[in-house]
């Protein structure tokens, strides 16, 4: 400990990472992790709200039973773009591609990411991956939803090559980070660091990373046989020329079920985070979280049958994927006990990134456990393709997943900015953002149940007062998240200055200065201690992790 | 002190090596797993069409298929030896076989696409194109889907592969893998055992009944 405190907070020896260097092709050539993980974000973020504008059309149309604002091809279109875009456009990449890119080699002491070049080849991947797949959207008009179901997807008049090459683009984008990750986090861990100590944050983007590796090449060439097949008539999901659709759905879902924990995982790292932090205490069981996260990237695997309860499945099979996905609701629920527990005798500090914490908590909890119920094949032959589905989805997805994103966003932002956002604001928008969802979905439950088909175009009269409710909650969910982020952008420029660590974290990544410079670290830390340990002061985890 | 091909988030040129060895295996496994979805198929749609699926088993020619297998075991043996050589230092060695490993991938394209010439002329095509008179029925139209699909993504690898062997093979004449430090070298490898991997697993399903 011969090291003073100063030497990884106070003094600054090289200028931070936004300042190191300036102009357009010092970001657009960058190898920094952090930068790329800045414009991973910036990139996700117009995703989000281009995919939010989709669904506040499709919801618009859907106030009156009949014709309101677009024709009935229109609204198709409108939901494939809808669904396209948050799917694969921003709920895959959000958080792991900008956050996790952002921090996990922070949050283990290390200089960058294993492979920056790879990094920033992910990076125009996507790029190229999103642009190809926007554009055949727009200019091909595909109506196949974003599932691509055989033989639909074979033989639809409207453009579907371009948008399955686009995500086949994209899942390469997906496995290049992947990769990165994982060879991140098994080689460039700081000395003393274990992974009994690692931040929960960076083992569910390491668990997540598994799972797309081993699960997006699946993806790829699923789609790539439905590109094949609608470009060339291949026929080998069509069953006019003895090709079996039902393939198309197993192997689409053995990647697009754990996709889903490619989505929540890293929202769940967010939220050990938020939770430990704004608690001041360490988790009631790190171990607990550790595994249940590696438990549910596993059991994802074996699940994907749910989806296809009605397509011709034996009850037996139904049954054991059914069980096989009752397992990550058991895995799930150890999590939900766990953060609550973590703030029994905490010394709670409430602020926006906990009220996104509380939203998600009872959000990510009825969503999972209307999956539960959905996982039962007697109940599920009567929810399916209902708006019992879509509400059960968009809980997990938005109330889970987009929620965590959100709170991300403010629990980080002094970190990558070394700016304060206006924290009332921030407070009022979460609260907004909590209401605006529950109107919108809880609605749907209760139309999926009374039999509101999903995707339709037009419904029974008896519906309408429901579906206003619905759109109501849309409009002020759309208004709210505008409102949070635009709160962000605002102070990106005229926020006050923060200090290395408003929230008196212990986590690893707040022990360098914010925003941190271009190496991270102004020592190479030695973290042989737990990032949730708050019996140290903040004075002696910085003393400790500088000493040499 | 700082070698120039050291990225300066690692603290020495083991630790790179480390790091790349282990991505590419990592890069491997996805590769893995993007053919099990094309095999994944195979065994369904052989289960559904069993006996057509023999029949064309039987039908493609086995000589082709093993001669090819024979090539790219070679070529296995020679790019692996491309990795001794560098491990010794032996830099005109290494080019050889670098360029032998990248020539064996040409001699198994120019056999592939001589058996792709006979499929052609006897219309054991794949999908819409499938006029093989011995054997019209839609399983036999699903086997040379498959059969097409998969040899020819694995003749997509194999091509990949080629231009990776050729290039490295000039750089080993040049001089740049040395014994301290040839760790792309060693990935480049890895990456043509995956191309043999994947037709030691094709050549049985395909050809041997």
């Amino acid at each position: 400990m011969s090291a003073p405190a100063e030497i990884l907070a106070e003094s600054t020896p090289e200028p931070d990472y936004l300042s190191v260097e300036s102009g357009i092709w010092s970001w657009l050539n960058t190898r920094d992790h952090k930068r790329i993980g800045v414009m991973f974000l910036a990139t996700v973020t117009a995703m989000f709200l281009i995919g939010g504008c989709f669904a506040l059309a499709m919801r618009t149309e859907l106030l009156t039973p009949n014709r309101t604002i677009m024709d009935a091809m229109t609204y198709d279109r409108m939901f494939t773009l809808h669904g396209v875009t948050m799917v694969w456009l921003f709920l895959v990449p959000s958080i792991p591609a900008s956050f996790g890119n952002f921090l996990l080699p922070l949050q283990i002491g290390a200089r960058d990411l294993a492979f920056p070049k790879l990094n920033l080849m992910s990076f125009y991947t996507f790029v190229l991956g999103a642009v190809i797949t926007f554009g055949g959207m727009m200019v091909g008009g595909t109506d196949t939803g974003w599932t691509f179901y055989a033989p639909y997807a074979d033989s639809t008049p409207t453009d579907v090559v371009p948008v399955v090459v686009g995500i086949f683009i994209l899942g390469m984008s997906s496995i290049f980070s992947g990769i990165n990750f994982i060879a991140t986090t098994h080689l460039m861990r700081a000395r003393g660091l274990r992974w009994g100590n690692m931040p929960l944050f960076v083992w569910t983007i390491y668990a997540t990373s598994v799972i797309m590796v081993l699960a997006t090449p699946v993806l790829g060439m699923a789609l790539a046989l439905v590109g094949l097949d609608h470009a060339l008539r291949l026929g080998i999901f069509d069953p006019a020329v003895g090709g079996d659709p039902v393939l198309f759905q197993h192997i689409f879902w053995f990647y697009s079920h754990p996709a889903v924990y490619i989505m929540i995982l890293p929202g769940m790292g967010v939220i050990s985070e938020v939770v430990t932090t704004f608690a001041h205490r360490r988790l009631s069981s790190y171990v607990a979280v550790a595994v249940s996260t590696l438990g549910i990237a596993f059991v994802g695997f074996l699940t994907w049958g749910h989806h296809m309860f009605v397509s011709g499945m034996s009850t037996f099979d139904a049954g054991v994927f059914g069980v096989m996905s009752m397992f990550v609701a058991i895995f799930s629920a150890i999590k939900v006990f766990t953060w609550t527990g973590t703030l029994y005798r905490g010394q709670i500090l409430v602020r926006t990134p906990l009220i996104y914490f509380f939203g998600f908590l009872f959000l990510f909890v009825f969503g999972g456990m209307t999956g539960v119920a959905l996982a039962t094949q007697s109940l599920d032959v009567h929810w399916t393709d209902t708006y019992f589905v879509v509400a059960h989805f968009h809980f997990v997805m938005v109330g889970g997943s987009v929620t965590a994103f959100l709170a991300a966003a403010h629990l980080w932002f002094p970190k990558m900015f070394g700016r304060v956002y206006n924290e009332r604001m921030g407070m009022l928008t979460a609260t907004a953002v909590f209401i605006g969802f529950v109107l919108t979905f809880f609605p749907q439950f209760l139309l999926g149940n009374m039999g509101m088909p999903r995707r339709y175009y037009s419904y029974p009269p008896r519906f309408q007062f429901l579906h206003v409710l619905s759109t109501g909650g849309a409009w002020l969910l759309g208004g709210a998240v505008l409102l949070a982020i635009g709160n962000l952008v605002v102070a990106l420029r005229w926020g006050a200055r923060a200090s290395a660590n408003p929230w008196h974290s212990r986590g690893f990544e707040w022990l360098t200065p914010s925003p941190p410079p271009k190496h991270n670290f102004p020592v190479t830390p030695q973290l042989d201690f737990s990032p949730y340990d708050y019996s140290m002061t903040e004075e002696e985890a910085r003393a400790r992790a500088g000493a040499r | 002190m700082h070698a120039p091909e050291l990225g300066e988030q690692f603290s020495d040129l083991e630790h790179q090596a480390a790091a790349l060895r282990f991505g590419m295996w990592v890069f491997v496994v996805s590769e893995i797993l993007l053919f099990a979805a094309l095999f994944t198929l195979y065994a369904a749609y052989r289960t559904m069409f069993p006996s057509d699926f023999r029949a064309g088993v039987l039908h493609n020619t086995f000589a082709y298929g093993t001669a090819n297998l024979f090539v790219l075991l070679t070529s296995g043996l020679t790019a692996a030896l491309a990795v001794f050589g560098a491990r010794t230092d032996r830099r005109v060695f290494t080019g050889v076989m670098l360029s032998t490993t990248a020539g064996l991938g040409l001699a198994f394209l120019a056999i592939k696409l001589t058996e792709y010439g006979k499929h052609i002329e006897e219309g054991s095509l794949p999908g819409p194109w499938y006029h093989y008179s011995e054997l019209p029925t839609f399983g036999g139209n699903r086997f040379f889907t498959m059969y097409w699909g998969m040899t020819g993504f694995h003749a997509l690898h194999l091509t990949a592969g080629v231009l990776v062997m050729g290039w490295m093979a000039v750089r080993a004449f040049q001089g740049r893998y040395t014994a301290r430090y040839h760790v792309k070298l060693e990935m480049g490898s890895l990456y043509w055992a995956l191309i043999d991997l994947m037709w030691i697993f094709l050549w049985p399903i395909l050809y041997l009944s």
